[in-house]
């Protein structure tokens, strides 16, 4: 075994491992969108979080713009307040813009769904660190099926 | 005479068991030294304490007015460039050819050109013989050659000692013979200090220049191979005619026959 | 009083036995670095790395895929079959691929350096550079422990990589599950850092442990073919055992709490 050739092949070798390295970084964690980009914070208020989670994602429309930062109880009125961490590239919601939380399929994990408003003004835009005043609460299954049983008992 | 080395007093045990009780004996320079002695009394030990890979329980061992067991790493490794040891399985790398092998101590401790080790080593190969096996592996050649190949590898550096561990053990008569005429000559043309551990008597009887006889962890003869050969101790004679019975007991140390065998279990 | 003295005695053994080690891993590591001693890593990469790749890929397809195939039975009962996607990567990145590579590199790469320098030993090789006024510590050990450090963490992520797609072809080709949702599902859970950083953190801690055992086991062999086939053996007893147990503490430190 000649030098040379053991030098070429130890070569392709750490071209294997960066090849791998870079495909988990694009394709298995997706780094490439977000995670190492600029971001802002926003907050919202809920009344019930049900199984949303931090680094939950955050979508317009299916897109994915940010994720969930952190989840606290406000302390004077006990309700959950979220931190919502977005790109800096989505630094131009509407103050009407609304936030409710979703779930992907029946049993899928939960998400927040940001809903775009009208723009009234030019200016009247979301600052980083405002509070989104429209939210929706998470559906609680045990909720829906009370409100049904208790729908069929009035018919 | 000048001494080369000089062993003082030397006390060396390993684990409860002692190896040599106050031993001395003295290398003269440019001479060859066989020391002789059974196998399994630890010959090869002495080679390893003056190259100071072991270190004495007491006593001292003094290279060129150095002492050895006191030497500072560093320092131990300076000075064992001026030495050189041939190992009883030549010992060469596995993994690199008989050229590589040789030019391995040149390539460490030299900043000589290729082209230049390229020399030296042809010149070392030609000295034992074996240019024409420069591409070999080492697990290509016989016993005999890989003695050989380690030969001119331990004088890449042209020492000033040189230490050969058994030799001649497992050779056969030719091989034996070219292994004697290459230590000969290699000491006069390079006017080396060798010193020879074995326990061929004939062979090293023709080339050493003094002997000493180790047995029972102690010297129990030195001097020319003339002086040796006329030494009235038993003992010595027991072990220069090889006789099977005598000082050195046949029987390793065990209680009595007759007991043990009519012994109830 | 018997007890007690093999106690001590074992105590006594075991100490001296790491000291040795310690001083085996010093004089390695912290040794003047050397230009000449690069190529001789390099070529060290090539054994212990190049030549485990085979095995670590198809290793790595095949757990993918099995691990594919039980998921998707387990999670199709629920209809969250997507999910499939993140179960796959994330025990692959956070467990399998650094603990696997390891188990196996212990038992491919960590056995064959153990009895190679313990084979050097035999022969007397280490004795005569020594003699040749070549410190045995930085020129055979250093090349082999710093291989071992490089090649493992690159091997456990082509083992995560090559897994990650043995589940795709397992669960997406035959068993039907949505590509754009094997591989969105497992984008939206896994995270650069906290998964793939801290497996690769993994991976270097344990590739430390295997090589520094294998070479310490092999340097302190007793040098007859006995005494090599027994620090073979304990090599990959004592680093598999001790893969496993660090990998409970790391993964407690670094997943553990949230």
């Amino acid at each position: 075994m000649n030098s040379r050739k053991v030098e070429v092949l130890v070569g392709m070798f750490v071209a294997l491992a960066a090849a791998a390295l870079i495909m988990l970084a694009l394709k298995v964690a997706d780094r490439g969108i977000s995670g190492n980009g600029e971001t802002y914070v926003l907050k919202a208020k809920f009344d019930n979080i049900g199984g949303l989670k931090v680094r939950s994602p955050i979508k317009v429309g299916g897109v994915v713009v940010g994720r969930v930062g952190s989840i606290s109880l406000d302390e004077d009125d006990f309700s959950p307040v979220v931190t919502l961490v977005i790109g800096k590239e989505f630094d131009k919601f509407p103050s009407t813009s609304s936030v409710s939380i979703l779930t992907s399929g029946l049993l899928g994990e939960q998400y927040i769904g940001l809903q775009p408003g009208f723009m009234l003004e030019d200016d009247d835009i979301l600052k980083p660190g405002q509070f989104i005043e429209d939210t929706k609460s998470a559906l609680v299954l045990e909720d829906l099926i009370g409100q049904f049983l208790f729908s069929r008992g009035n018919d | 005479m000048e001494d080369l080395v000089s062993v003082n007093n030397l006390t060396f045990s390993r684990g409860q068991r002692v190896i040599y009780q106050d031993i001395s004996l003295r290398l003269a320079k440019g001479k060859t030294t066989a020391i002789m002695g059974p196998s399994g009394i630890g010959k090869t030990t002495l080679l390893k304490l003056i190259g100071g890979q072991l270190r004495p329980d007491s006593g001292d061992i003094v290279f060129k007015g150095e002492s050895i067991p006191k030497m500072r790493r560093s320092r131990l490794f300076e000075v064992r460039r001026h030495m050189s040891m041939l190992f009883q399985s030549g010992a060469l790398f596995t993994d690199m050819t008989v050229f590589d092998n040789v030019a391995f101590p040149l390539r460490e401790h030299t900043r000589l050109s290729e082209e230049l080790i390229r020399l030296l080593v042809l010149m070392k190969l030609q000295a034992v013989g074996l240019r024409g096996a420069a591409d070999m592996l080492p697990s290509e050649l016989s016993g005999g050659m890989a003695r050989r190949a380690a030969l001119a590898r331990a004088i890449a550096l042209d020492p000033e000692l040189i230490m050969y561990d058994e030799p001649f053990a497992g050779q056969d008569p030719i091989s034996m013979g070219v292994l004697v005429k290459l230590i000969k000559e290699l000491n006069n043309a390079l006017n080396l200090t060798s010193v020879v551990v074995t326990h061929d008597v004939t062979e090293v009887m023709s080339i050493a220049d003094y002997v000493y006889i180790l047995a029972d962890k102690k010297i129990i003869g030195e001097g020319t191979p003339e002086q040796i050969r006329a030494h009235e101790s038993p003992m010595v004679q027991q072990f220069l005619l090889g006789r099977a019975d005598g000082p050195v007991p046949f029987h390793f140390p065990a209680q009595n026959l007759e007991q043990q065998l009519l012994e109830r279990r | 009083m018997e007890w007690f003295a093999r106690l001590g005695r074992s105590t006594l053994e075991i100490s001296a036995g790491l000291g040795r080690a310690a001083y085996l891993l010093v004089g390695a590591l912290f040794a003047k670095p050397q230009l000449k001693n690069i190529p001789l890593t390099i070529k060290q990469i090539y054994v212990v790395g190049v030549q485990s790749l085979l095995i670590i890929v198809v290793s790595g397809a095949f757990i993918g895929m099995v691990m594919a195939l039980q998921g998707y039975t387990v999670l199709v009962d629920y209809g969250a079959e997507e999910s499939l996607g993140p179960m796959v990567a994330l025990s692959l990145l956070r467990e399998l691929g650094p603990v696997v590579t390891a188990l196996l590199f212990a038992g491919r790469a960590g056995s064959a350096l153990t009895a190679e320098i313990g084979l050097m030993k035999a022969t007397e090789q280490l004795s005569s550079l020594e003699m040749m006024a070549v410190d045995p510590l930085r020129r055979v050990i250093a090349p082999r422990l710093w291989a071992g450090i490089i090649a493992m963490p690159m091997l456990a992520v082509i083992f995560s990589a090559v897994g990650i797609l043995g589940g795709q072809a397992v669960g997406v080709d035959w068993l039907g599950v949505d590509a754009g949702s094997y591989w969105s599902v497992m984008q939206a859970s896994v995270e650069f850092e906290k998964d793939v950083g801290n497996g690769i953190i993994k991976s270097l801690v344990f590739a430390f442990i295997v090589t520094w055992i294998a070479v310490y086991k092999g340097y302190d062999s007793i040098p007859t073919s006995e005494g090599i086939s027994k620090a073979t053996t304990e090599t990959v007893v004592y680093s598999s055992l001790a893969v496993l147990g660090v990998d409970f503490v790391l993964t407690a430190l670094m997943f553990g709490t949230h």
